[in-house]
């Protein structure tokens, strides 16, 4: 998500609905001088095979992201372990599987 | 749930190079905001903004058949066709732009002739059949390229493959297509095919890269995952691949030595002109200035359209600013 130089367009990054039912899924970027042409664009390079039913088309510079462990390797161990995502890793308490229950109780 | 993290265990401390090679080792993908060696962005940069560049330079040799296609139905192809390569070089612009490239500055070392394209589209389609062959062996050879591509160890150049290569067997079936009906037609048609497969063959086979022992740059991108097979696997798969379809198409592959070799369950065949493919990469193919112009003139004759995208969009942002304060 690099800023614009020399006068670029700004960069969009383009999330499309595969059908109803279904999230929007990022799919790639594209360069837009405004919405409407980022919209317009985005149906020419991104669904130009029925990929699609719905577009968004977010300002790069916009979007808040966190950022990826492997920034900070003491608290990162494995690489894919993200200090951010710590809150996540040491609650098992939070599965289903936490809980011991006897193999006959039935629908649960 | 035993992870690391979830039994306390004490963090390891360890660089941010070895998180790197941990990732490819454990073959996941690498991402955009991932840390990566200086070496890895600028491999990745280069051979993703060459691939962009093929993609928008090989829009050249079909799109200038586009008004002299035969039929309504063959231009309404090739139009969608070319237009998939716009896509698949703006595709991939997009992965190049993650790596921290600059699109504009791709473009312009594309026409100042600091960034390469692929050798194979700096050879002239002198006919329609030429249409045909490009779609069968250049998009076939593309395939073969870009498959294991699909796995590459960076994600958004993965993920763009993926897209491409859905496209690519559209490519791939029009142009054989295109042939087998030339082939049914007139003996002159029947000449015309043969013609166009005996011009493209070599230059095929060459998009592959030089041998193995001649490629300075695939030992480390293959350690990196980057690239999955070396080159000379690659054209092998491509010849197996197109054997048996020249043979159903009844073309003759302009290769003396080309046989089936049972004990190796592979075609041996003949050693194409390297020397060519190195002049043709360093400039001297037989378009190589024509295509370079012509991209130069698509981009400067289309300065007037985006600074007036520019100057609507402002007016617009300026309306809704107008509109707000009122």
């Amino acid at each position: 998500m690099s800023e614009t130089t020399k006068g670029d367009w700004p960069l969009y990054e383009v999330f499309v609905r595969g059908k109803r039912g279904l999230n929007h899924v990022h799919v790639g970027s594209l360069r837009a001088a405004d919405d409407h042409m980022a919209l317009t664009h985005a149906r020419d390079l991104y669904t130009r095979r029925n990929e699609g039913v719905s577009i968004w088309a977010v300002r790069s510079d916009t979007i808040a992201a966190s950022t990826p462990g492997e920034k900070d390797p003491f608290f990162a161990p494995s690489g894919d372990k993200d200090p951010f995502f710590a809150p996540s890793g040491d609650k098992v308490y939070r599965h289903p599987t936490f809980y011991d229950i006897p193999d006959d109780v039935p629908h649960i | 749930m035993n992870t690391p993290a979830a039994t306390g265990a004490p963090p390891e401390t360890r660089g941010l190079e070895s998180a790197f090679e941990d990732t490819i080792a454990r073959d996941q993908r690498v991402e955009p905001r991932d840390w990566m060696p200086e070496g890895y962005r600028k491999t990745l940069v280069r051979q993703i903004a060459q691939h962009a560049h093929s993609e928008i330079i090989g829009m050249q040799p079909e799109g200038e058949w586009i008004t002299r296609a035969p039929s309504l139905r063959r231009k309404a192809i090739l139009f969608a066709k070319v237009q998939d390569e716009a896509g698949h070089g703006l595709y991939l612009y997009s992965a190049a732009e993650t790596l921290g490239a600059d699109r504009s500055d791709m473009t312009e070392r594309l026409i100042e002739g600091r960034q390469k394209y692929s050798s194979i589209f700096n050879y002239p389609t002198r006919t329609f059949a030429d249409v045909g062959v490009i779609g069968w062996f250049v998009d076939g050879a593309a395939i073969c390229n870009q498959v294991p591509l699909c796995r590459s160890s960076y994600g958004p150049y993965g993920r763009a493959m993926v897209r491409v290569c859905k496209e690519e067997s559209f490519h791939q079936r029009q142009g054989y297509e295109l042939l087998l009906t030339m082939m049914r037609g007139t003996d002159a048609q029947r000449a015309m095919v043969q013609d166009a497969v005996n011009r493209w063959w070599w230059p095929s086979l060459m998009m592959f890269g030089p041998p193995d022992d001649n490629s300075p740059n695939s030992a480390r991108s293959m350690a990196w995952k980057i690239k999955r097979h070396t080159n000379d696997q690659l054209r092998q798969r491509f010849v197996d691949m197109t054997v048996p379809q020249a043979e159903k198409l009844g073309v003759t592959l302009p290769d003396p030595e080309l046989r089936r070799n049972e004990e190796r369950g592979h075609h041996d065949f003949g050693s194409p002109d390297w020397a060519e493919l190195q002049r043709v990469i360093s400039g001297d193919g037989p378009c190589n200035a024509e295509r370079i112009a012509r991209r130069r003139a698509a981009h400067e004759e289309g300065a007037w359209v985006r600074e007036a995208a520019t100057a609507h969009a402002a007016k617009q942002a300026a309306r809704t600013r107008e509109g707000a304060a009122a």
